[in-house]
Order: C-alpha cells, then sequence, then structure tokens
C-alpha cells in the first residue's frame, strides 16, 4: 500500500522529466511547448507580481460561490422531482431540453444579461453544476429501494420526514457524483479565462503556467470533495 | 379507525372487518383481498399463512397504514403519545443503511417526537434486548443479515407498539439462523407478551412460533381456517419436533393449504 502511494508520484514526474529532457536537447521548441523549468520560472514570476494568487483568488471565489447557488436548488429540485411522479412530468421536459445545450455557448447571452462583472462569471458557474446535481440527484432518490420509503411511512413519517430521512440521505451518494461530475466543468468554464487571454497575448509560457494551476486547482478541488463525501457518507462499505 | 370501546370483546387487541381491497387492474378491476376478517387478542402470538401471491403483503401494508383498503374497517387501540398502534418488521430490506444501528432503532421514537435522552435510553433498552449492544454505532453493511433483523426487530418494539406485525421477517435468512432468530424472537416475547401477528409462508414456521395459526386462501384473499396450536410455552425446536400432535397438525395444515397453493398456481 505504502509502495502504490510512491508509484503515483513516478508517471507525473518521470512526464516532466522526458518533457525538461526534450526540450533541452532541442527535440521541442521552447517557443511553442516552454520546459517545465522555464514555466516554473513563469509561475514564480506571476507569483511574485501578484497577477497569479489574484487570479487564483478570484477563480476560487467564482467556483465556490458558483458551486454553491447552482447545487444548492439543484439539490432540492432533484428531489422533489426524484420524490413526484407529477413533478418530474412537469419539469422534465425543460430539463432536457436545456441541459444538453453547452453552457459555454450561453455564455455570451449571461454577459448581455448580467454584464461582464462577477455575476456573469458565478452564474455560468452555477449553471453548470445546476442540471447535473439535479439530475443525479433525481436518479439518486429513484433509484432508492421502495422499502426505504415503506419503513418510513409506516413509522409515521409524513412529507417531510420522508424526505429528510430517506430521499436526502438516500440520494446522497448521487448528489456527490454530481458534485464531482460539476467540478469539471466549473474548472473549464472559470480558469478557462486566465489560458485564453494568455493565448490572445501568445503567451505561450503563461498559458502553459494557467494550465499547471487548473490541473493542481482541479486535483485539490477533487481531493476537498473525496473528503467530504468520506465525512457525509461514513455508511458506505 | 374506531376508538377500543367499539371492540366486541375488552380483550381484542386488533380487529379486522370485512376487508376489501380491490387494485385497478390493466382491463379488469383486481381483488385482492376479500372480506377478510379476523381478531388478535391481546398477548396472542398469531401466525397467517398462505399462498405466495394470496394478498399477505397487502393485508399487512393495509394494517400498517401504507395502503389504504377499498372497504372494511381495521380497529387498533387509540394512539397514546410515544407508541404506535402497530408497528412493522419488513423482510428484506428493512433497516437505512445510513444510519447506525442506534439511530434506526431510534427512528420510531424520533418521529413520534420523543425527546432525546429518553429516546436514546428506550432504543439501547431494546438493542440490548437483542443482544447488539457492542454494535450500537455501527452502520448496517458491518453487519450479517440475521444481525440485521435483529436491529429491525429492535425498532419495532422500541415504540412499545399495541401490535407488532411482522412480514416474513427470516425469509432471507439460511435455516439455522432462521431457527437461532426464531428463539430469540420467542424469548423476547415470553418476556413481554407482545400481540404479534407473524407473516410466513412456513409451515413449520407458524407451528413453531404461534398460538393460532390463520390460513389465507389464494388470490383473492380470504382467512380459509384458523388452527389452534397446542404446544406450551416457554417452547423449545427440538420438543415439538418430538410431540406427537406435530406431525398430524403439520399435515392437516398443509391439507387445508395444499388445494390454496395449486388454485393459486393456475394462471
Amino acid at each position: 500500500m505504502r509502495n502504490s502511494r510512491w508509484l503515483a508520484l513516478v508517471s507525473p514526474l518521470g512526464f516532466l522529466l522526458l518533457w525538461e529532457l526534450a526540450g533541452r536537447g532541442g527535440l521541442l521548441d521552447a517557443r511553442f511547448v516552454p520546459p517545465p523549468s522555464t514555466i516554473l520560472r513563469t509561475l514564480a514570476v506571476m507569483t511574485q507580481s501578484g497577477e497569479l494568487p489574484y487570479h487564483v483568488a478570484v477563480s476560487v471565489r467564482r467556483i465556490v460561490l458558483g458551486f454553491f447557488l447552482g447545487a444548492a436548488p439543484a439539490v432540492a429540485l432533484g428531489l422533489a422531482m426524484g420524490l413526484s411522479r407529477p413533478v418530474r412530468a412537469l419539469l422534465m421536459p425543460l430539463v432536457a431540453a436545456i441541459y444538453p445545450i453547452p453552457k459555454i455557448a450561453v455564455y455570451p447571452l449571461i454577459i448581455f444579461y448580467l454584464g461582464l462583472g462577477e455575476a456573469s462569471k458565478v452564474s455560468i458557474v452555477a449553471l453548470s453544476i445546476f442540471f447535473l446535481v439535479l439530475l443525479n440527484t433525481m436518479a439518486g432518490v429513484i433509484g432508492l429501494d421502495r422499502a426505504y420509503f415503506h419503513i418510513a411511512r409506516a413509522y409515521g413519517a409524513g412529507p417531510v420526514g420522508v424526505f429528510t430521512t430517506v430521499a436526502f440521505p438516500g440520494a446522497l451518494p448521487a448528489i456527490f457524483t454530481g458534485l464531482k461530475l460539476g467540478m469539471g466543468f466549473a474548472l473549464i468554464v472559470i480558469v478557462g479565462f486566465l489560458i485564453w487571454r494568455s493565448y490572445q497575448i501568445f503567451a505561450v509560457d503563461a498559458m502553459f503556467a494557467g494550465l499547471l494551476v487548473t490541473a493542481l486547482l482541479g486535483w485539490l478541488a477533487t481531493a476537498g470533495l473525496d473528503w467530504l463525501e468520506q465525512r457525509a457518507l461514513p455508511w458506505r462499505p | 379507525m374506531t376508538p377500543v370501546s367499539a371492540l366486541p370483546q375488552v380483550q381484542v387487541r386488533m380487529a379486522v372487518a370485512g376487508l376489501t381491497k380491490v387494485y385497478p387492474g390493466p382491463r379488469a378491476p383486481l381483488t385482492a383481498l376479500q372480506d377478510v376478517t379476523f381478531a388478535v387478542r391481546e398477548g396472542e402470538f398469531c401466525a397467517l399463512i398462505g399462498p405466495s401471491g394470496c394478498g399477505k403483503t397487502t393485508l399487512l401494508h393495509i394494517l400498517a397504514g401504507l395502503t389504504a383498503p377499498t372497504g372494511g374497517t381495521v380497529t387498533l387501540p387509540p394512539r397514546r403519545p410515544g407508541h404506535l398502534p402497530a408497528a412493522v418488521v419488513f423482510q428484506g430490506t428493512s433497516t437505512f443503511p445510513w444510519f447506525t444501528v442506534l439511530q434506526n432503532v431510534e427512528y420510531g421514537l424520533r418521529l413520534m417526537g420523543v425527546p432525546p435522552r429518553e429516546r436514546r435510553e428506550r432504543a439501547l433498552q431494546h438493542i440490548r434486548q437483542v443482544g447488539l449492544l457492542p454494535f450500537a454505532d455501527a452502520f448496517p453493511s458491518q453487519l450479517s443479515e440475521g444481525m440485521r433483523q435483529r436491529v429491525s426487530i429492535a425498532r419495532a418494539l422500541a415504540t412499545d407498539p399495541d401490535v407488532l406485525l411482522m412480514d416474513e421477517p427470516f425469509a432471507n435468512l439460511d435455516e439455522q439462523n432462521r431457527l437461532l432468530l426464531q428463539d430469540e424472537l420467542l424469548r423476547i416475547w415470553q418476556e413481554q407478551r407482545k400481540t404479534v401477528l407473524f407473516v410466513t409462508h412456513s409451515l413449520d414456521e407458524a407451528l413453531r412460533l404461534a398460538d393460532r395459526v390463520l390460513v389465507m386462501s389464494a388470490s383473492p384473499g380470504h382467512i380459509k381456517a384458523e388452527v389452534a396450536v397446542p404446544f406450551d410455552r416457554p417452547r423449545d425446536y427440538r420438543a415439538i419436533r418430538q410431540d406427537p400432535r406435530y406431525g398430524p397438525l403439520s399435515a392437516s395444515l398443509w391439507e387445508l393449504l395444499r388445494g390454496e397453493v395449486l388454485r393459486g398456481r393456475q394462471p
């Protein structure tokens, strides 16, 4: 077990080493594919200038806010749609129609309504994860064994009791699946801005620096969600 | 439901009269229960036996308040605060995997609004009774199927119900564990003398546990016969199986049931 933990470092470090060697050996053109050492230097410079910490802080804020604003109503609505056939019949056509639209395609429209400021960026994150969490939550409730609902009602649970003691805890694993999928989308729409801007000014090393930070943020976010999941679902075998 | 004063006799705990359940079928309405009438006396252990698909589970769901009958009445003692008129032990999936043993057993009390301290005490007392005290904080996934059924029994008993309804609670257990759990159920019943309605499809289980066996007909289900079980209490499995009355009793019960099982198999 200890060994496999160290093995996990071999492939990324080995990849970086090969990359560096290929750059120094002249196999890769440093203008298009700067070696890791150059990217690290750029990262250091961007960190010292405060540019990178600023971007990261702004991104994290957008992601956290957007996550909360998107996930909270999605869980509530997903539970309602999972529990009630009429609610599902009423809303499912709308959800099915909007869900497949690439959220980045809606972005110009959001800017048009909300301006270029933070509101539009938080909204795009919220929108990206809303449907993923909604659909996963709904599927989680529908997939629950009917026996749980029988037990709850036989012991006197009303609609609120069924909601809090069966539907929500029962759908929680599926909710986490939705959150994890949503995290990927949130990172695409947010940190993408930094990379896109660097591309526009042809700052290749800054683009790579952005990619690296994105990867790191993604890894941290996933680890955070995993940690939270283990806390929230101690009952899973 | 009518109040207790309407019961024909004081010692009757649960009275079921003229119960009928009709489901709207795809073509013609489907009658699951037809005029089911019986009573369970206070402190009586009553078994209900019948062929598969005869409406046993439908009947139990009506008694538990999960399904409304099309006609007829169920009369139970009036609701007392902190107690359930009828508590159910279900077959198969009967515990919530997201709650610990303690939380599962507290469940009924929590829904009734019993204060946390009392709830915990009552739950722990019943967890001890089924021998699971060391597992109070374990999750069901860490327990065996037999232990999970014991949790389910503890949850029902913790609500101190007027009637304990059991829907083939040991159906998913292997025979040896089933025998052990039957022993345990009899021991607990001997201590508390709860009124029990135990649904089963096993002749052996019915004769081993009950004072009286109600025999249901094939669908549409109604009570076809009732058989008194004469064995002494507390009961011992070995003694019952060696009792000269066991063979004839088992044979006559099967005679009653056989025709119904055959009839139930016709499409």
